[in-house]
């Protein structure tokens, strides 16, 4: 069974615009939204949950006001300066760590357990689809990411799934790298923007130091020429393979607008033919891996 | 006065409203707490005058006193630390850095060093400050960053803060301390879906907030309706226009070569200014 992790660096080139179209394109495979603080995917796909787990992220320091004195200890060792001056716990700055527990003489706080999220597991039309939401504002986004891969590949395993196509979180920060670790093949979706360029070359750097065959895709190219010849060629120099060039078509938003698939909506756009073709060639380079 | 940019999708032109709105209005300093992708400095081409390391602290065992006597790896809730029959593995990229493992060793075996994650970047441009954070590629806490860039802040200024995508942490700790959140969305069901994720967030913490609309007249009035049930203010609408998007491909900031918008930009500002009061 193959991975492949669709990742940007940048947000908003197109990255679940082109895994919900792979989705469409494939055939047997487990899709999985790893985007799991702003998750889009599923506007596409229209899972049917048919399982849901809750996801208990970070835990939370919990003050018994009968026992506490206000002596101070535990503000004093919060490095998360979670503790208020009137000794509530600000459960947003709360990473649930348990120094607050042990530096109480009293033994007024204890650690609890808080729901962080929720993992689903679901069917699409396409096949089974793994994905989750996370409270607003929330920390350990990564460690709701490592929970939705397991679930996709408990799925793939069960129907016999020969690849697990993974929609990523922008950035190259932890829920990023719980996204990439692992996998057979990281396909980076950039834009011919300065902004573009640059985050594809930070997001190259994360696949090369986490050991991820790197395959470019260029979207949108023909904003700006000459910034996708530079990709061009500055993936030729590193070795690096575009597996595609797709262009801006405002179809692309129609079919979001339609809540369908670009491939869907459609099939006959030379966006959809564009998108085939990388798609045929994201195969074959995969197979090689 | 502080205002930072969100925006909970990714791609909707944070970075050129912070860009331009700071362009527009005068005794700035900006700051980019987008660390793990930083764009801010494409934008203006500050020229930079100092760089200073970021560290977090992890745990060192001394194997010499340390009788492996598994306190530290049960106290810790990140699982960061292993101990074996005769040695202990320290797994830095789960470390939260909090100094529990140090409080608790009953063999006082445990020290913390530093450890660089990333770098702040402080330089000038157009007349004012630029400061921007840099997470080492392969690093997975941006939240030591961002603080570390957010120390920089002089209340004295006009402060921008340009912040990163999503609705977690990284987001929280950026707009945390501010007067004001922009929360830059686009007219398409991406942008309405992780636009109401963000407000919720923004109501948690209880920041006042409002809108700007990029790319309008693309997609739906889905968003325009939300704000107006939800008596949210749309501050601003910057129309799709193939010249804004060609700039912004090229690292201009568009106002500079459509100068009508500095004025939009300004007005933008002095609204915030307005609602703040």
């Amino acid at each position: 069974m193959k991975q492949l992790t669709i990742l940007s660096g940048k947000g908003g080139t197109g990255k679940t615009t082109i895994t919900a179209a792979f989705a469409a394109l494939a055939k047997n495979a487990v899709v999985a939204d790893c985007d799991v603080d702003a998750p889009d995917l599923h506007m596409l796909l229209h899972p049917e949950v048919v399982e849901t787990q809750e996801f208990e992220g970070s835990k939370l320091a919990v003050i018994d006001e009968g026992k506490c004195t206000e002596c101070g200890l535990c503000r004093e060792n919060c490095r998360f300066d979670a503790i208020t001056e009137d000794f509530k716990i600000d459960y947003i700055g709360c990473e649930g760590c348990g120094v607050c527990t042990i530096v109480c003489p009293l033994q007024a706080v204890t650690l609890t357990k808080r729901i962080s999220g929720y993992a689903y597991v679901s069917k699409t039309e396409y096949g089974f689809m793994a994905h989750a939401l996370l409270s607003p504002g929330e920390a350990n986004s990564g460690k709701l990411v490592t929970l939705v891969r397991q679930n996709a590949r408990i799925l793939a395993e069960r129907e016999h799934s020969d690849l697990i196509i993974i929609d990523g979180p922008p950035g190259i920060g932890c829920p990023v790298i719980a996204s990439v670790t692992g996998v057979n093949a990281g396909l980076v979706v950039t834009e011919p923007t300065m902004s573009g360029i640059h985050d594809l070359e930070r997001a190259l750097q994360l696949l090369r130091h986490f050991d991820v065959a790197p395959f470019v895709c260029v979207n949108m190219h023909d904003v700006n020429e000459d910034n996708t010849d530079k990709i061009m060629s500055f993936c030729g120099e590193h070795g690096i393979k575009v597996v595609g060039k797709i262009s801006f078509n405002p179809v692309v938003t129609e079919a979001m607008v339609a809540g369908k698939t670009i491939i869907e909506h459609s099939p006959e756009n030379m966006v959809s033919r564009e998108i085939e073709s990388t798609w045929k060639r994201v195969l074959s380079a995969l197979n090689k891996e | 006065m502080i205002v930072a940019v969100a925006s909970g999708k990714g791609g909707t032109g944070k970075t050129t409203v912070a860009a331009n709105m700071a362009l527009a209005i005068n005794n700035v300093q900006l700051l980019d707490c987008d660390v793990e992708e930083p764009n801010v400095h494409l934008l203006l081409k500050p020229k930079m005058n100092e760089t200073k390391p970021v560290y977090v602290l992890t745990p060192q065992v001394n194997e010499e006193i340390c009788d492996h006597c598994g306190e530290c790896a049960r106290f810790c809730e990140y699982n960061a630390l292993f101990v074996g029959p005769d040695k202990v593995l320290v797994f830095r990229e789960l470390c939260h850095s909090c100094g529990g493992c140090i409080i608790i060793c009953p063999k006082h075996a445990i020290s913390e060093k530093k450890q660089q994650i990333g770098t702040v970047k402080i330089g000038t441009a157009a007349g004012m400050e630029v400061i921007y954070g840099e997470l080492k590629v392969g690093e997975a806490m941006s939240v030591p960053v961002i603080k570390a860039v957010k120390k920089q802040i002089d209340k004295q200024k006009n402060v921008i803060i340009d912040a990163p995508p999503g609705t977690s942490c990284p987001v929280i700790e950026t707009v945390k301390g501010s007067n004001f959140c922009v929360l830059v969305t686009e007219p398409t069901p991406f942008g309405l879906h992780d636009l109401k994720i963000t407000v919720q967030v923004l109501e948690d913490i209880g920041l006042p907030f409002g809108v700007v609309i990029n790319r309008a007249g693309i997609g739906d009035k889905k968003v325009y309706e939300y704000c107006e049930e939800n008596s949210i203010p749309v501050l601003l609408e910057i129309p799709y226009q193939r010249k804004i998007a060609e700039l912004y491909s090229k690292g201009v900031p568009f106002s500079l070569e459509m100068p009508e918008w500095k004025e939009k930009f300004e007005t933008l500002f002095d609204e915030i200014r307005e609602a703040c009061l």
